[in-house]
């Protein structure tokens, strides 16, 4: 088998940076990893026993193609409550995670050539995603010195006549950074003045340690360039349910239903079930459970920030997410020597701040607080022997 | 975090595992040591935290015990209600604890002893014949399935990919 047959465009996206390090972390015993970017609490019991009582009950089949009319109602209750958003049916599709609604956003708005700005660092899958839409992403390089929010100096200097959207990904993740209404309010006018569809993958809305998270969607004139992506996986510990949604203006929706009634038809519809079950006994109840998740994140998240910051890796604090992004320049190593030489040496894994965008991720390391407290602390007690050791 | 709020979190922290030390709980409130240490003695000398204990799975102790759950039916006493009889209940070394209930019995006590017939013994010698108890119901527990918030007997698995983006 040749190369010949695989598209010029799939073969132009690197490597993910994660898989080498995946391949050598599974294979260690012993190893503990900082490297999982998903909760390591397994999803509330009323949200699974309602899976299971869908699949008893035969919701074996396909539903709608922009998702279950009762799904994507509490999804719009929800949105409404937590995020003062406001949204009609036909502007929600129910998606399989918050990644296939990236995918179908990006796909329903690229032409070739046209530009995206993309955050660096931020999420492996962005800049691909565009790239396999046949768009351009753009980097926009994030300081530890600005918190690493998207400034209008930022946007600035990567903004082209061809630049078509911006992401916006914040709660953020490597970094932790989160935006407030003040910070958007200062790139609002910009995004609006070159006339920019803002994508916004909002996964970790409901990780914010500081503010409420605040959507870019909500503050005037953004809602109708807006499409704002979020899902299961992360405040409700759903991850292997594969179930996301996207909310926006109609056309946009449009096309991506277009898009997913071809490719995937409709999420599971047990997923979906459950779905509505998490949002609706959340809703009830004032997100209990959430609540829960959240505060034993924020306990680790001030441990780690704690002790990192207390063995020489300064970090600017997190207020968001399950991630620390501690600086790794003054150990003269860069992020992936850093990360290889830590697994080796004493079976930690993180990842590389490189994985996250080139060279704007290369004085950082990744580190995931989504794991117990008793490994937290022994993986602390390992880097600090490591980095005593340099 | 004011007082009030760092004692909430502490005892949440505890709740969930006793052995925490006072600079993990420092550093996950943002208190100080100090601080934390000053909250503690405060919520024990208070009588808010009463005791550190261990859950025990008692399946995986060689010792023989044997658990019950009584039902107790009660005249309460003029003046007294159920207080003074659930006092001297809760005094028996055996018992672990007594709840007075709503619905159709008034206290539920469980006991705890080496065999089923000290249970039994404890029944009818101690429990059914003091004075205000009018009739008792006894259940024996057979297997825990969760203790106190913990799930017994269910084996730790990380089902999580080691690395993930």
């Amino acid at each position: 088998m040749t190369e010949k047959y695989i598209s010029k465009t799939v073969q132009k996206v690197p490597p993910s940076g994660i898989r080498k390090f995946f391949d050598i972390a599974s294979e260690m015993k012993e190893c503990i990893s900082l490297g999982v970017g998903e909760p390591d609490f397994d999803t509330p019991w009323n949200i699974r026993e309602s899976a299971i009582y869908a699949l008893e009950s035969g919701r074996t089949h396909y539903t709608s193609n922009h998702g279950s009319t009762d799904l994507r109602n509490e999804i719009i209750r929800y949105m409404s409550v937590r995020f003062s958003l406001s949204y009609e049916l036909p502007q929600v599709v129910v998606t399989i995670g918050a990644s296939e609604a990236l995918d179908l956003a990006f796909r329903a708005i690229m032409n070739p050539g046209d530009e995206v700005l993309v955050p660096a660092p931020s999420y492996v899958s962005y800049m691909p995603g565009i790239s396999f839409a046949g768009g351009v992403p753009v980097p926009m390089e994030l300081n530890e010195s600005d918190n690493f929010i998207i400034t209008p100096q930022s946007i600035k200097q990567a903004i082209t006549k061809k630049t078509k959207a911006i992401v916006i990904a914040f709660p953020n993740n490597p970094t932790g950074a989160v935006m407030t209404r003040e910070d958007y309010e200062q790139i609002v006018p910009i995004i609006i003045e070159n006339d920019l569809l803002v994508i916004s993958d909002e996964i970790y809305a409901e990780l914010t340690y500081g503010d409420a998270h605040c959507s870019i969607a909500s503050l005037p004139g953004m809602a109708e360039r807006t499409v704002v992506i979020n899902g299961f996986s992360k405040a409700f510990a759903m991850t292997g349910f594969r179930l996301g949604y996207s909310a926006g203006p109609r056309p946009v929706i449009d096309a991506m239903v277009k898009i997913h009634q071809y490719s995937m038809l409709c999420a599971s519809a047990f997923s979906q079930d459950a779905g509505v079950e998490a949002l609706r006994a959340g809703l009830g109840g004032g997100f209990p459970q959430v609540t829960k998740m959240k505060n034993e994140y924020n306990r680790r998240r001030r441990l780690m920030f704690a002790r990192l910051n207390e063995m020489g890796l300064t970090c600017f604090e997190p207020l968001g997410a399950f991630y620390i992004f501690p600086n790794i320049s003054k150990t003269g190593l860069r992020s992936d020597e850093f990360c290889e030489r830590l697994l080796y040496e004493q079976k930690v894994a993180c990842v590389p701040g490189t994985a996250f965008g080139g060279e704007a991720g290369n004085d950082f390391v990744r580190c995931s607080y989504a794991s117990s407290l008793e490994n937290l602390k022994e993986a602390l007690c390992r880097i600090k022997r490591f980095i005593d050791g340099l | 975090m004011d007082n009030n709020a760092l004692k909430t979190e502490i005892i949440e922290m505890l709740e969930d595992n006793a052995q925490r030390s006072a600079a993990d709980m420092a550093a996950m409130t943002g208190a100080t040591e100090a601080e934390v240490k000053a909250a503690v003695a405060q919520l024990e000398a208070d009588k808010t935290i009463v005791k550190y204990a261990a859950i025990v799975n008692h399946e995986k102790v060689e010792a023989e015990a044997t658990e019950a759950l009584i039902e107790v039916k009660v005249v309460p006493k003029r003046g007294q209600g159920y207080d003074d009889l659930a006092e001297r209940i809760s005094g028996f070394s055996e018992v672990k604890s007594v709840y007075l209930m709503s619905g159709s019995y008034d206290l539920s006590v469980v006991v705890r002893t080496q065999t089923m017939q000290q249970v039994s013994h404890f029944v009818y010698e101690k429990l059914a014949v003091l004075e205000g108890v009018s009739s008792t119901v006894t259940h024996f527990i057979m297997r825990k399935y969760k203790e106190q918030g913990v799930v017994l007997a269910v084996a730790e698995h990380e089902a999580r990919l080691v690395i993930s983006p």
